[in-house]
């Protein structure tokens, strides 16, 4: 494809294990995250789409290395992530920076939002006049005048000023890499738009690369190059938005596709796509992770799991259906899942 | 969709700076009558304390065996005297002393190393926080008179004693406040947002966690001073912490309380001056609580 990827992950892999008893011994291990792989190439967006609970957050903090990853190799540029020193790590955190979800939590209630912004300057030891400057300018650009609303604290502002105060800091290390988990699930959809907008402008001006984790079909589709599918900790699909637009492949691609909301009446849907919770992450499904809400599962399905197979140029789909190369498109030879 | 905020040419001359934190808890409190008021009694009891030697029109300790039990409004003597015909107005000025110290130093003892366990046991977790808040859930099994006495009884009489056993009594409890606001603190987004933009963890726990426990911490502690006063009121009573002649309020209200069908007033002097104290130190940690929050 495109020259090197800025951000390059294989198999990465994550069980966070369940304690109980006085002993807090391991009883169970819950796999959030299990044998990601994909590639983030400078300047587009990537866009991982994925019920609740399917590992999306977790692997946002994996690629910061918030929490460490169990197995797998995780490479900024030429940097071995998983490996870095602890100074390396504070260089590299420059580079890479994560925007939070819930715009209440993630700011500091005892902090003004200049601060806010400014504390990381701080820590990486600008002066502390140059760090207020650089964060009021960052202010300003995000659409919050400095001198109205520098010294107030998160609890003044609304859910919308609040993620621009979140975009602000993410933006004041001049990163090169954006996470955003979940930036505008919070937020009314007229503040989502004007969010959206502004992530959109700020990636133009700064060349940012942005990974952008949502549920909202809608909105990865908008932002999107392209797209990752997750399903219980588990890529099942991968392409560019208008591929899994127009031509989704993976069973749970298409049932996510049938199930966003239409605006046209005509296309109401008679019945969910897909119905019930995804299986319990701590004792998955054997085979395919999907089977038991598949309308197309087989027996081989539950015997191993299927590999990813390239069905396009960038497109590629983990599911037996299109194994033996004959590409059969499962929407119109059968009714859709149920 | 560009976004802009419209501003007045004359932006500084309309809004001020907004108030600091600070300012803003003391314009709540500046609103809070019973707070004040409370704020007020606590200013008077101390002032008197500290002046006690200035103020006092008696020695305390010289009594005079033919003034014994003078009521109220006794000539010379407007609060009446004790058993042993001491001045009451000077005892209750000099306890005052006593009993300020033995309540304040445990909850303030208690509130140092109480706040340094509970952050680390927090911070950490894991092991670390198993082994700190057992051993603290022992000392928590036992009541806290029962404890008090048990810990003063060990190590005999005294005022040092006391306050010893006192803020052992009373760190288990900031620990658990500690300990339960640092984990809550500790899962909040901010905090992995400044791990994330590379903070280390001494300036993470200084400007992000510090910050906001020290609060809560700092109003539960204040609500324990009025326990504490009245614990050591109790050790005294018992004979395990000021010993006579001394001056304490629940020295006093011990001795005194033999007469209570003699002159039933006087003795319940120490008694009210004990109430109105640790009251006004619950009434001011509930205004400080409510002027403290952060409303969001």
């Amino acid at each position: 494809m495109r020259a090197t990827p800025l951000l390059r992950a294989r198999d990465l892999r994550k069980h966070f294990p369940l304690r109980g008893g006085v002993l807090q011994r391991t009883y169970a291990w819950v796999r959030a995250v299990d044998g990601v792989s994909f590639d983030v190439y400078p300047g587009e967006t990537l866009g991982v789409v994925g019920e609740s609970g399917c590992g999306k957050s977790t692997l946002a903090r994996l690629i910061l290395r918030l929490i460490e990853p169990d197995a797998g190799t995780l490479h900024f540029g030429d940097e071995d992530v998983a490996a870095a020193s602890p100074g390396r790590m504070k260089r590299l955190r420059r580079d890479m920076q994560l925007v939070f979800q819930d715009p209440y939590a993630s700011l500091n209630p005892r902090l003004t939002i200049e601060d806010a912004v400014g504390f990381s300057l701080l820590v990486h030891g600008t002066p502390r006049a140059q760090a207020r400057d650089r964060a009021r300018a960052l202010l300003s650009r995000v659409g919050l005048e400095p001198r109205l609303y520098g010294r107030r604290y998160p609890h003044e502002l609304s859910g919308g000023q609040r993620q621009r105060v979140n975009i602000a800091r993410a933006l004041v290390l001049d990163p090169k890499l954006l996470v955003l988990d979940e930036p505008v699930s919070a937020l009314d959809k007229s503040v989502q738009a004007q969010v959206l907008n502004l992530l959109t402008d700020l990636k133009v001006e700064r060349s940012l690369t942005y990974v952008f984790i949502s549920h909202d079909l809608n909105v990865i589709e908008y932002v999107s190059d392209r797209v990752l599918v997750m399903y219980l900790g588990e890529v099942v699909e991968t392409g560019t938005a208008d591929e899994l637009a127009q031509s989704p492949k993976h069973p749970y691609t298409q049932a996510l596709f049938a199930s966003a909301p239409s605006l046209d009446p005509d296309h109401r849907m008679e019945r969910p796509p897909i119905s019930g919770d995804p299986p319990n992450p701590i004792d998955p499904p054997s085979g395919c992770r999907f089977r038991t809400r598949c309308a197309f599962a087989m027996p081989r399905c539950a015997e191993t799991p299927p590999a990813s197979r390239a069905v396009g140029a960038t497109h590629a789909v983990a599911c037996y259906l299109y194994e033996s190369g004959a590409v059969v498109d499962a929407r119109v030879t059968t009714s859709p899942i149920v | 969709m560009a976004i802009t905020t419209t501003v007045p040419r004359d932006l500084d001359a309309v809004v001020g700076a907004p108030m600091s934190y600070w300012r803003t808890v003391g314009w709540r409190l500046a609103r809070d009558r019973v707070t004040l008021i409370a704020g007020g009694v606590l200013l008077l009891v101390a002032l008197s304390a500290v002046l006690a030697p200035w103020l006092a029109p008696y020695d305390p300790n010289a009594g005079s065996i033919r003034l014994r039990l003078a009521p109220v409004g006794a000539p010379g003597h407007v609060l009446g005297t004790d058993e042993q015909g001491r001045d009451m107005l000077t005892r209750l000025l000099w306890g005052g002393r006593m009993t300020l110290i033995a309540g304040l130093t445990p909850v303030l003892v208690a509130f140092v190393i109480g706040t340094a366990l509970g952050v680390v046991a927090g911070y950490i977790g894991g092991v670390t926080n198993t082994l700190v808040m057992r051993t603290m859930d022992i000392f928590y099994a036992f009541p806290a008179v029962l404890l008090a006495i048990a810990i003063s009884g060990a190590l005999g009489p005294g005022l040092p004693n006391t306050l010893i056993s006192l803020s052992i009594v009373f760190i288990p409890r900031v620990v658990r406040v500690a300990e339960s606001a640092t984990v809550q603190v500790k899962g909040l987004e901010y905090i992995g947002a400044a791990r994330a933009s590379g903070s280390g963890v001494g300036d993470i726990v200084r400007h992000h966690l510090l910050a906001n426990v020290l609060g809560p911490i700092l109003v539960f502690a204040s609500t324990q001073v009025s326990l504490s006063i009245i614990l050591a009121a109790g050790l005294s009573f018992l004979g395990l912490g000021v010993t006579p002649p001394a001056a304490e309020w629940g020295l006093m209200l011990n001795t005194l309380r033999q007469s209570i069908y003699v002159n039933a007033v006087v003795p319940a002097l120490p008694g009210l001056a004990i109430f109105v104290t640790s009251m006004a130190f619950n009434l001011l940690s509930d205004g400080l609580r409510d002027a403290m929050e952060i409303r969001a």
